[in-house]
């Protein structure tokens, strides 16, 4: 094999060990970093493996948003309107948007009892945003609402942008 | 009226882009037909600017037949959010970038006579080729001037607003500049493809379109962070959500295409790669817009109920990536030449970089399509966060500056290793200081510490060599200075990042008036909360008092706002700035009892992520003003097959 070959081979063979190398890591490490989404018939259906890090979501549900007289700390439960409700404890700020019967979507874990421990609430931004894993429950409960409106978030408002 | 005449303006400018672009890429000889072109370019740019100025005129008179106008506007907003709002929503933020993709074919005429005439007229039939895909789209799915007759609202449904502040008026069209700018060195390569002709004297023409892009882009991608610091009140500043990936995707491959240009440039090498690179660097940008605009980002089955924009984007992307490539896999390998270097050389140590921000894009690109991938294939739905992207950046960002370290070192081709010696020293220099901040700021992160110690070697070593050339007494290049300045911004930038991800305080409390808490050795006393009013708001505003334990006091006040027009609510944080940290306050919520829920912030060395890459964008500009790029005329263009005579095959290849 003359050299200018040799070199070409070597090349080759090492970009494609780099790419698999590569490859093989994004789907490793997004695995382990990727938040399942779980609508409220799911988790109430118990779908959601204890102590995973999970996203689901929800309207709030009227009346149900407590919040403590001392901290931050407040409960709430979300529903599908279609029967399935389940409760919601979170510490801290909620969005701007957060209103009874609003879709939101929580990020955090299942406890033992049954109760999804928020780390993150997320709300619409704006009167006609509705977040993208909330869109197939919402079309169910109100079939006309959320059809023509341009979906504004801080995202989609930036987006619009770009 | 006014609204159809920048409809029909629109339509002309389309009509002499289809013309510039059959006569211009016909390979047409014809003096006369040449010049036509550049005559066509410019008449384009005066016509798209006419329909751009008939939006603005539409949105300044508040004429809510506009469909578009009456959608983002509201006739109670200030005069400078009303001109803004022309960009503020889909179809008038794409006439912008139909506008600034005609004023960079514009500035490419005032500089054509320095091109080849047969090379020229090509590039500017290509760049008309691209305009006319973008007035399509705007004309047959994104319309911005279609009217609301009979049924003409009385006022406008308001502009977001989030959207009604400085940094989104400034935003959008530095992001586009750099956006659509990286469509200079796609027709450069593509042009070069056709003519046969990439050589060096081609590297140096791209070389200062590709840099002007690219500082835009980074100075558009720094103010959109920035805005989402101080406005959506979270105090984060990059999300690493899939429309901050679509802007970072093509400023990573534009990155490698600015170094790997300067190696074409200057030794004549890696040709075929970097025509690659330009040509990757637009197709992220079509795939940006097709990311942002088409839907799927809300989610692929919208996307499939209404794919008439997005499908347009993604047959147009096809057909410019398709069409670029299946050109390059024809043309490319006759330009190939081969100029020997080895392991310890600059061109190797380029090599390194071009290859750690092509895995960097890989990441962000797989994790912004594995979502809209899994939800394709499963149904279901994910979320990729954080952690994901950080796991690969903080490795890929650390080797990247050893990389940039050593780099001063080292001479194009070979360089002896005794020559490293000095890297050697500053290393050590830099390895004590960071020891000391590891335990000024009590030993937590190893990662911390690295990330400090490689940035300031960065900083020693450019340094060092700034020192020794300027004690030769010779001039330095603008080139030169551009690219110390540049890697300067990168060290300060992950200096910053690495500090403020790990080193600032945040907390959420609840606080009555006259309510004190501690926030990194200050004392924070909550006053109360005054109301305010704004031109379309009213507000509520709380005041708070911050006494440091260092003496002294000021004020922070910290809004949320009621916009009249849609009722939307909208959190403006009170932000105390500083080079080396911020203080930062938002209001949360009302609770029992006069009680709010605040959040707290102290942000270390924010500043410093956007000042560093600002400061590379200014090097990008720097380098521009080099004099081997003014002097330039057409000239010792070497033809090609003198240039495959060079073709002797001794190490690796171009």
């Amino acid at each position: 094999m003359n050299p200018k070959r040799k070199q070409r081979l070597y090349l080759t063979v090492f970009l494609l060990m780099v790419s698999a190398g590569v490859t093989g890591l994004l789907i490793l490490v997004s695995g382990e970093n990727m938040n399942m989404f779980y609508p409220p018939a799911d988790v109430v259906a118990g779908k959601i493996p204890e102590g995973q890090k999970v996203r689901a979501g929800g309207m709030v549900l009227e009346g149900s948003v407590k919040r403590s007289d001392t901290s931050l700390a407040v409960d709430f439960a979300l529903t599908d309107h279609q029967g399935a409700v389940f409760s919601v404890a979170y510490s801290g700020i909620l969005p701007d948007l957060f209103r009874e019967g609003q879709g939101i979507l929580v990020e955090g874990e299942m406890d033992a009892l049954g109760v999804f421990q928020a780390e993150e609430v997320l709300a619409k931004h704006d009167e006609n945003y509705m977040p993208p894993e909330l869109l197939d429950i919402d079309m169910q409960a109100q079939p006309q609402s959320n059809k023509a409106a341009p979906s504004i978030d801080p995202r989609a408002a930036k987006g619009n942008l770009l | 009226m006014i609204p159809e005449l920048g409809l029909f303006s629109l339509v002309l400018a389309g009509s002499l882009s289809l013309f510039a672009a059959v006569i211009g890429l016909s390979g047409t000889r014809n003096v006369l037909l040449q010049r036509s072109v550049v005559s066509m370019t410019m008449g384009q740019f005066a016509l798209a600017l006419l329909s751009f100025s008939a939006l603005v005129w539409s949105f300044a008179t508040d004429d809510f037949s506009v469909a578009y106008v009456a959608n983002n506007s509201n006739s109670l907003m200030p005069w400078y959010y009303k001109v803004s709002a022309t960009w503020g929503g889909h179809e008038g933020s794409f006439l912008l970038w139909i506008l600034i993709m005609s004023g960079w074919m514009l500035a490419l005429t005032l500089r054509g006579h320095q091109y080849p005439t047969g090379f020229f007229t090509k590039v500017l039939g290509i760049m008309a080729l691209l305009n006319l895909g973008f007035i399509c789209f705007s004309l047959f799915t994104s319309n911005p001037f279609i009217r609301l007759i009979p049924m003409t609202p009385a006022d406008g449904a308001d502009l977001n607003p989030l959207l009604q502040d400085f940094g989104l008026i400034v935003h959008p069209p530095l992001l586009y500049m750099g956006y659509v700018g990286l469509a200079v060195p796609f027709a450069f390569a593509v042009a070069g493809l056709l003519e046969g002709q990439v050589d060096s004297a081609w590297a140096r023409w791209s070389r200062t379109w590709t840099n002007m892009a690219w500082a835009f882009l980074t100075a558009g991608i720094t103010l959109g962070s920035w805005w989402a610091y101080y406005e959506l009140g979270w105090g984060g500043w990059w999300f690493w959500d899939p429309v901050e990936n679509a802007s970072f995707m093509p400023w990573l491959a534009a990155t490698a295409l600015v170094h790997s240009l300067s190696v074409t440039e200057k030794r004549g090498t890696f040709k075929s790669w970097t025509l690659l690179l330009a040509i990757t660097g637009f197709s992220f940008s079509l795939l940006g817009a097709f990311i942002v605009r088409s839907g799927v980002l809300t989610s692929v089955h919208s996307f499939a109920v209404d794919p008439e924009r997005g499908m347009y984007i993604l047959i147009f992307l096809a057909l410019v990536v398709g069409g670029s490539l299946t050109l390059y896999a024809l043309r490319a390998g006759q330009n190939s030449t081969q100029v020997a270097y080895n392991f310890l050389s600059r061109e190797f140590f380029m090599l390194i970089n071009n290859l750690i921000l092509i895995v960097a894009l890989a990441v962000v690109l797989w994790g912004t399509m594995a979502p809209i991938g899994y939800e394709a294939i499963t149904g279901g739905r994910i979320s990729i966060g954080t952690p994901f992207f950080n796991k690969f950046f903080v490795p890929l960002g650390l080797v990247l500056a050893i990389a940039l370290a050593i780099l001063p070192l080292l001479n194009w081709k070979r360089t002896k290793v005794e020559a490293l010696r000095p890297a050697g020293i500053s290393l050590l220099v830099a390895a004590v200081f960071a020891v000391f901040i590891w335990f000024v700021l009590d030993p937590t992160s190893v990662v911390v510490a690295s990330a400090v110690g490689l940035g300031t070697w960065v900083v020693i070593s450019h340094g060092v060599d700034l020192f020794k050339r300027l004690r030769k007494g010779t001039t330095l290049p603008m080139a030169y200075i551009g690219m110390t300045l540049a890697h300067l911004g990168f060290s300060v930038c992950i200096i910053g990042i690495a500090i403020t991800a790990t080193q600032s305080e945040e907390s959420d409390v609840r606080m009555a008036p006259q309510d004190s808490v501690m926030l990194a050795k200050q004392q924070v006393t909550f006053l109360g909360v005054v109301d305010a009013q704004g031109p379309n708001y009213s507000a509520q505003q709380g005041v708070f008092l911050m006494e440091p334990e260092s003496g002294g006091s000021y004020e922070l006040r910290a809004e949320k706002r009621r916009y009249f027009a849609g009722n939307n609510v909208m959190t403006e944080a009170g932000i105390q700035a500083g080079l080396l940290a911020d203080t930062y306050v938002s209001l949360g919520e009302p609770l029992t009892d006069g009680a709010w829920a605040i959040r707290l912030h102290y942000k270390p060395l924010v500043r410093w992520v956007w000042l560093g890459a600002l400061l590379m964008a200014l090097g990008g500009v720097v380098a521009i003003f080099d004099s081997r790029y003014k002097s330039l005329r057409v000239r010792e263009r070497k033809t090609p097959a003198k240039a495959a005579t060079k073709a002797s095959a001794v190490q690796a290849q171009g």
